[in-house]
């Protein structure tokens, strides 16, 4: 199951550092986001892209995790070749992983 | 009833649409009318059109959107702050005075300064964080260097009666939590109700990016009558309990689900938001829908402040060339990787002297926009290419696109649609300082 089925993202930049949010549309699911969308495997969804660390944050009470990826912007939207240079796109990304179907 | 206080948000950056801050200013029964228009880098630029016209430096869109809101907003009582002052606060509230004599109004206008802390950050020589190398290692690059003002000199020319509060380079709550400060006579150190004033103008400093805008993906969240989208208002308690709401009758959503993405926008560790007045914890805020399109926003809280100020460096950074090219039908995504080998391996054919590179290929229905794209198994329909180069000065960065362009004759077959650009790169980084070395000064306008 794609994460876009259970939840919805936003991102904004800070630098060259990233943060995503990631939040369950129900929050019945947020448990199951919290077990399976952990910073290890966010940092290995998105590769070479984040060269950084990967820090996640939980708001249970919002049903919520924050991602803050750094090094995730090429040098930040002054300075980055990319033409997304916000990296605004990547909470599509985000929403593109998939999680254990069952639960 | 209790007291409360209305503050909308008519701006959330230099290029914000401007019919909904005027509809807040007729129908949102507000005290304030906050816009904040003023991004990192723009300061920067604004430093070197102040340089040029001592009389610009402000916001270009300063003239339309104080001649859209100010009849209203002075006919309803409604004050203003706003960050439009961009390089030059002083000029801005003289042209903001000049706008209103137009229209035969005359607020009270007032100017805060003293953000551009150049000499001061020159001599205290700070490292710049991203960079780990002192301020003086960017010799004659350096353009600006403005501190992110706390609330205080806004709450100042409010006390002076200011009907019109116009800054520079301000910390964006800021701009929000000072008519709250002013308003209750909160305490510089209640640093719970400036934890909670400091969420209200996080989660309002967007404008519409938590009424529903920069939120749709239909199926999945569907936002009504986005066209005509609504900005949000604030409704502030004595306690900083905060309600948003908008304009009944405008377009967009205000729920739980707006609120939230809002909230941890551009957040690191929400329990550490850091600000000049107040350090903000939003860990334990609870979001609770009251009413249709209302939301309750409670649980913030904030412990004492650094006594640093984040400084925003601008410096010249070289130049980024960049030109496109696109490829269509059979092949197209092989072609446009080949169109990138070939730049790539041109660079050093020509003799072009440039550091980082990058090849995007871009595209799903660009060229053929009526889509769905035709396509055959496993192809895309199209892919547009995308080439960039960061070089040391303009000619060098020039010469990224015409190789680009001189894909036409000399690149694979079927290309069409060059675009080409150079910019100069004007970057940011940032140093801290002690708040006792920043003299914001505040002045009313005649």
């Amino acid at each position: 199951m794609r994460l876009h089925d259970l939840a919805h993202a936003r991102a904004g930049d800070k630098g060259n550092t990233s943060n995503i949010s990631l939040i369950a549309y129900d929050k019945a699911d947020f448990a199951r986001l919290e077990a399976a969308v952990t910073a290890e495997r966010v940092k290995a969804h998105f590769g070479a892209l984040v060269t950084g660390e990967v820090v996640r944050y939980a708001l249970p009470q919002l049903g919520a995790l924050n991602f803050v990826m750094s090094g995730a912007l090429r040098g930040g939207v002054t300075r980055s070749l990319a033409q997304d240079a916000h990296g605004k796109c990547l909470s599509g990304v985000l929403l593109a992983m998939e999680i254990d179907g069952a639960g | 009833m209790a007291d409360s206080l209305r503050i909308g948000a008519g701006a959330g950056f230099s290029g914000d649409r401007i019919d909904p801050a005027v509809e807040l200013a007729e129908k949102g029964g507000l005290d304030y009318l906050v816009f904040e228009c003023l991004a990192e880098r723009t300061i920067a630029l604004a430093q070197g059109v102040r340089h040029a016209d001592p009389e610009r430096g402000y916001d270009p869109l300063l003239h339309a959107r104080m001649r859209a809101v100010l009849p209203a907003c002075v006919a309803g009582g409604v004050r203003i702050v706003t960050n439009m002052g961009a390089a030059n606060p002083v000029a801005a509230a003289s042209a903001i005075r000049a706008i209103a004599r137009d229209i035969g109004l005359a607020p009270r206008v007032a100017a805060v300064t003293g953000d551009d802390v150049l000499e001061a950050l020159t001599a205290l020589d700070p490292e710049l964080v991203e960079l780990g190398v002192p301020l003086s290692a960017l010799g004659e690059r350096v353009m600006s260097a403005n501190a992110y003002l706390g609330a205080g000199p806004i709450v100042e020319a409010l006390g002076m009666g200011a009907d019109i509060v116009v800054t520079g380079r301000a910390a964006d709550p800021a701009l929000f939590m000072a008519p709250a400060i002013h308003h209750f006579g909160w305490a510089i150190d209640d640093w719970t109700r400036l934890g909670r004033a400091t969420l209200a103008g996080h989660l309002l400093e967007c404008g519409a990016q938590i009424t529903g805008g920069y939120f749709a993906d239909p199926g999945h969240k569907d936002v009504p009558d986005l066209a005509r989208i609504g900005f949000p208002i604030g409704v502030i308690d004595a306690d900083g309990g905060l309600t948003i709401e908008k304009v009944a009758g405008s377009g967009g959503r205000i729920d739980a689900a707006t609120v939230t993405e809002q909230l941890l926008y551009e957040v690191h560790d929400p329990a550490a938001y850091l600000q000049p007045d107040v350090a903000a914890d939003f860990s334990g805020v609870t979001v609770t829908p009251i009413g249709r399109d209302r939301v309750r926003v409670e649980g913030a809280d904030g412990r004492p402040k650094s006594g640093l100020l984040k400084v925003s460096v601008g410096y010249h950074d070289g130049f980024i060339g960049e030109g496109q090219i696109s490829y269509a039908g059979p092949g197209a995504e092989a072609r446009g990787r080949l169109a990138l080998d070939i730049l790539a391996e041109r660079m050093g054919v020509a003799g072009i002297d440039c550091g980082e590179v990058r090849g995007d290929i871009i595209g799903v229905d660009s060229v053929f926009e009526a889509g769905p794209p035709r396509r055959s198994a496993g192809e895309l329909a199209e892919v547009r290419i995308r080439f960039a180069a960061r070089t040391g000065d303009r000619r060098a960065a020039e010469r990224i696109g015409e190789e680009v362009d001189a894909m036409y004759l000399c690149g694979p077959a079927g290309g069409g649609g060059v675009t080409r650009s150079v910019r100069e790169v004007v970057a940011i980084a940032s140093a801290f300082m002690p708040e006792d070395r920043v003299e914001p000064r505040v002045a009313l306008v005649n």
